[in-house]
């Protein structure tokens, strides 16, 4: 039997999904349910003088009202952050409470006061209506910048100065004498938007606690189901863990705003417990605006310095990162570990350094959102180059093959040593570059746009060389650098009886395949059918263990426990063999789902040793019955996939809307279990991406009121503002885990954004426009145009 | 107040007594438990909820269930024929058309009217036909193939709705 791993094999999840039978939180309805409505803060900063709930007690259908005041009487703490950034001078950084309801203060649009339970969710949303509160404003700052100003308002009242910590990485003393002595500086000042993230399946949260067997449950839409078991039961509720359920059935879209651990996770959890009934609550679309974790804002200003062959010779950035208004799960590490450590790009800069400074405002707390970090040093590098590239009159993709890093394969050459702490395992980034400007025609490309000048249409085209980490990671260097929790994963392959097999993975799936790619590595290591392996996920009390998926990491990570797993059937499964074929161990092989003495007709099924290892009545001495493994992987090193994407956009002169013609993108990624997938990955973050370039961001207004707080304000592509996308890629094997694989997950997202804005930037080359801030819509290109019109004619 | 209500949903008739503020996406969802049809936002621009009403397809979240009154439906729960997936629904898995699975079956049913007025479409007007829906995940590039090779597997034959 050909190996299924490697194909693009149709998705075994899919019917259910197709025919309207997939199982979302929301979807669930248990007996005696009750319903949640939260009070949100219409404000941004504002003292709670008084909350009166009176009336909002006595409305029909109404079970129970809660607020801050019973949270601070119960003595529950806040959600904690699970990621230690210290400042520069070693302090622990500033880690004020985020309460499930607040009591004092509310300090975001969207903080949650107050919630109704009710025998259904219309008359919990009506009753949260009557409930009074009395708020006494202050003043607000919704900016990372403007929050580090001398008399800024004081988001917690411990927090001086607003700062959550300051942080660098990197050679200072190297990096400013590289700029100094530079022959060509490049910089900019980047403004990278906040974000919101939008998953298409608001959130949800069923609660349910027994009391005669002292069981808690929550039913919730989450990336990490054991993260936030541990998270919950230990730092929030204070819960017996072994007594605490989490499910995470099909989960509809994650992008990171489901890794962190909610408010109403635990309220839920908690409001079940008074109540003594299971508590259901469901984002509504405008909630998930205001409390979904948002993404990125940063605020940035970076300096390229080359010499005069055009090699860099350092980079200098200095950053401030907006927080929000309180510390998300995993909120610190994103600006830093995720971001401060790839800014060597694919380059051999040999001096670097970031000064970062993270601040809370008056705003929804900000998260990882696809790519976290890498997106946001992507962007400062790639928009550099471009740039760096007109000013110096250097074609960008010759600058970039100046300063790649050469091919390396971590094998029989060493990984790559960056600046800024990270080792990288392989790569080969010529390869990529030119292969993707194979795919675009690059100099055919030039001359139409040469051409196209002349007729006064505007054609451009951008770039984008990135490289990410990814397959997130060894836990002894994330703890090192603060990280609360390992980041290993585990895998339990339970052969059955019969020969059929299923694995508990600590993976999640909400959307990227599990099913189908775990599946495969199944059959195909064993040489097994498809339809004879089943994957279980999402529930902590079938998962033995898990820290879920995010940072692309459930291949890589996730994999490879399934992989060493089946090792070890394989291993167990061999004695057996060679008990019942009499034997010796090293004469077998394994191959096709059976083991054969070698040389000979003599051979037994996979099947049969199943069977033997649970009726082990002609059995190997000494040998426990079952075939049943549960491994934990913990990888030595992240992966580092790579890639080139190449956008091709035309600029209406007298519109200034922009039409994305061609989107190109060649990405390394390792190995590929199944193509197909792989390749809708890209597609999704590559529309992410362009999304972030041309489209999305979060208008704050002074008072701290989210602006386009609904899909009729917030703009994301439609099917209409997108090409198709032109995909291919190398392969360059990760050398340190089995299967090769380095992961694709957040690719597209990375790469996507600098090419796109890159592209039209090159569009506007003959206006001299040399930065246009995100998202580029119409409006902002035509001004820029139009300024730069002005400025020539006077 | 409550309603009286009558509707024909995957061809069996329901009858029901309805608050009269009931939205039909509540009605399928929560009373008949027809949870195939989803709900992600509050404004009519997802598209999630999409069904097709006497031979529309429509937003359900922005139709009342006594408005349905009357009416016939088919949601994403009564494509497939006798376990036999619809064309759409094929397409779908061959061309890797979903991914969470959630905007899916809006997806799936807009698509379904959209073939029934243009049973050949190009590639720019399933892109434009689709402008209602939101998908996070897919980018649409494989929605799009998925529509335009169902669209070229159908042929002439008549689309269901
Ligand atoms: S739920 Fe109906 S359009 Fe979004
Ligand atoms: S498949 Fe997830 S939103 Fe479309």
């Amino acid at each position: 039997m050909a190996s299924v791993i490697g194909k693009s094999i149709k998705r075994v999840e899919d019917k259910r999904f197709l025919t309207g039978k997939g199982k979302y939180v929301d979807d669930m309805v248990l007996p005696d349910m009750t319903y949640a409505a939260i009070l949100r803060s219409h404000l941004a900063h504002a003292r709670i003088a008084n909350v009166d709930i009176t009336a909002a007690e006595n409305a029909p259908g109404v079970v129970a009202v809660f607020t801050g005041a019973d949270i601070v009487k119960a003595e529950i703490g806040g959600v904690p952050c699970g990621w230690q950034v210290d400042f520069k001078n070693g302090d622990t950084m500033k880690e004020p409470p985020h309460p499930l309801l607040v009591a004092d203060k509310v300090r975001f649009m969207g903080d949650a006061v107050a919630v109704v339970i009710a025998e259904s969710a219309a008359a919990a949303k009506d009753a949260v209506e009557l409930i009074m509160v009395d708020y006494e404003e202050l003043d607000v700052v919704v900016d990372g910048p403007d929050a580090l100003k001398d008399g800024a308002p004081l988001i917690h009242d411990d927090v001086p100065n607003n700062i959550c910590y300051d942080w660098e990485l990197g050679d200072q003393d190297a990096t400013d004498q590289a700029i100094e002595n530079a022959d060509h500086v490049t910089t900019l000042e980047f403004v990278n938007q906040r974000l919101i993230p939008n998953a298409i399946e608001p959130r949800s949260a069923i609660g349910h606690y027994e009391e005669a067997s002292d069981r808690y449950t929550l039913y919730t839409t989450s990336q990490n189901p054991h993260v936030i078991r541990l998270l919950m039961s230990a730092f929030v509720l204070g819960l017996p863990e072994h007594k605490v359920r989490i499910v995470s059935p099909d989960v509809g879209g994650g992008f990171g705003s489901k890794i962190p651990h909610y408010i109403e996770e635990a309220l839920m959890v908690w409001c079940s417990k008074q109540i003594k009934r299971p508590v259901k609550w469901t984002a509504e679309r405008n909630e998930s605006f205001m409390t979904d974790t948002h993404g990125r804002d940063h605020v940035s200003k970076a300096e390229m310095g080359f010499d005069s062959d055009g090699k860099i010779t350092g980079l200098r950035v200095k950053t401030v990162a907006n927080l929000g208004a309180y510390l998300s799960t995993f909120s610190t590490c994103v600006p830093t570990y995720l971001h401060g450590t790839l800014l060597q790009g694919l380059y051999t800069t040999p001096a670097i350094h970031i000064d970062l400074t993270a601040v809370f405002t008056n705003t929804t707390p900000v998260d990882a959102l696809r790519g976290a970090g890498r997106p946001e040093a992507t962007y400062l590098l790639e928009r550099l180059m471009d740039n760096a590239a007109r000013e110096m009159g250097v074609d960008p993709a010759e600058l970039r093959f100046k300063n790649f890093i050469p091919p390396f394969d971590g094998v029989s050459q060493p990984g790559y040593q960056t600046q800024v702490a990270l080792q990288y395992d392989s790569g080969n980034y010529e390869k990529v570059l030119n292969k993707a400007l194979e795919m675009v025609d690059y100099q055919e490309f030039r001359s139409q746009q040469s051409q196209a000048r002349t007729e006064g249409r505007l054609l451009g085209i951008g770039f984008s060389t990135y490289i990410e980490a990814c397959g997130i990671a060894p836990s002894a260097v994330v703890g090192s650098l603060g990280a609360r929790a390992g980041l290993f994963e585990s895998a339990q392959v339970r052969v059955q009886p019969t020969g059929k097999v299923s694995v508990f993975v600590g993976s999640h799936s909400h959307g990227q395949g599990h099913e189908t790619t775990f599946s495969q590595l199944v059959a195909g290591k064993l040489g097994i059918a498809m339809e004879d392996v089943d994957i279980v996920h999402g529930d902590t009390d079938s998962v033995s263990f898990g820290m879920g998926t995010y940072g692309s990491r459930s291949l890589a990570v996730g994999g490879t426990a399934i992989m060493n797993g089946l090792e070890k059937v394989l291993e167990k499964g061999a004695k057996i063999a060679a008990h019942k074929l009499e034997a010796a161990e090293e004469d077998l092989e394994y191959a096709n789902g059976q083991w054969t003495v070698k040389g000979s007709d003599k051979s037994i099924a996979f099947g049969d040793v199943a069977l033997t290892a649970y009726v082990p009545h002609d059995y190997p001495e000494g040998l426990e019955p079952g075939l049943d493994f549960t491994n934990f992987y913990d990888p030595t090193n992240f992966t580092f996939p790579f890639g080139a994407h190449i956008a091709i956009v035309e600029v209406d002169k007298d519109t200034g809307k922009i039409t994305i013609d061609r989107f190109v993108a060649c990405d390394d990624v390792g190995n590929v279990v199944n193509p197909m997938i792989v390749d809708g990955q890209l597609h999704g973050g590559i529309a992410h991406g362009i999304g972030q370039a041309l489209f999305e961001g979060a208008i704050y207004d002074e008072s701290g009121q989210l602006l386009n707080g609904s899909f009729m304000d917030y703009t994301m592509p439609r099917a209409d503002d997108l090409p198709m996308f032109e995909t291919d890629r190398t392969v360059t094997p990760c050398p340190h885990n089995p299967l090769g694989a380095k992961g694709a997950g957040e690719a597209g997202t990375i790469a996507a954004t600098p090419a796109v804005v890159n592209a039209v930037i090159d569009a506007l080359a003959p206006f001299g426009v040399t930065d246009i801030k995100m998202p580029l819509t119409p409006e902002r290109v035509w001004k820029a145009m139009q300024t730069q019109i002005k400025e020539a004619a006077l | 107040m409550s309603v009286p209500i009558s509707i024909t949903i995957n061809g069996k008739i329901y009858e029901s007594e309805v608050d009269s503020r009931l939205l039909l996406v509540q009605y399928l969802r929560e009373t008949l438990r027809l949870t195939g049809t989803h709900v992600g936002c509050d404004t009519s621009s997802c598209g999630a909820c999409t069904i097709i009403v006497d031979g529309k397809a429509i937003k359900s979240c922005t139709m009342l269930a006594a408005q349905a009154h009357g009416a016939t439906i088919i949601t994403i729960e009564g494509l497939a024929n006798n376990g036999a997936l619809h064309p759409l629904q094929e397409s779908f898995k061959e061309e890797h058309g979903l991914q969470c699975g959630f905007c899916t079956p809006g997806m799936i049913m807009t698509a379904l009217q959209l073939l029934e007025d243009n049973p050949q479409p190009s590639e720019a007007e399933i892109r434009h036909g689709l402008e209602g829906n939101y998908c996070r995940c897919t980018g649409y590039h494989n929605i799009v193939k998925a529509i335009y090779h169902a669209s070229r597997k159908m042929g002439k034959e008549v689309v269901h709705g």
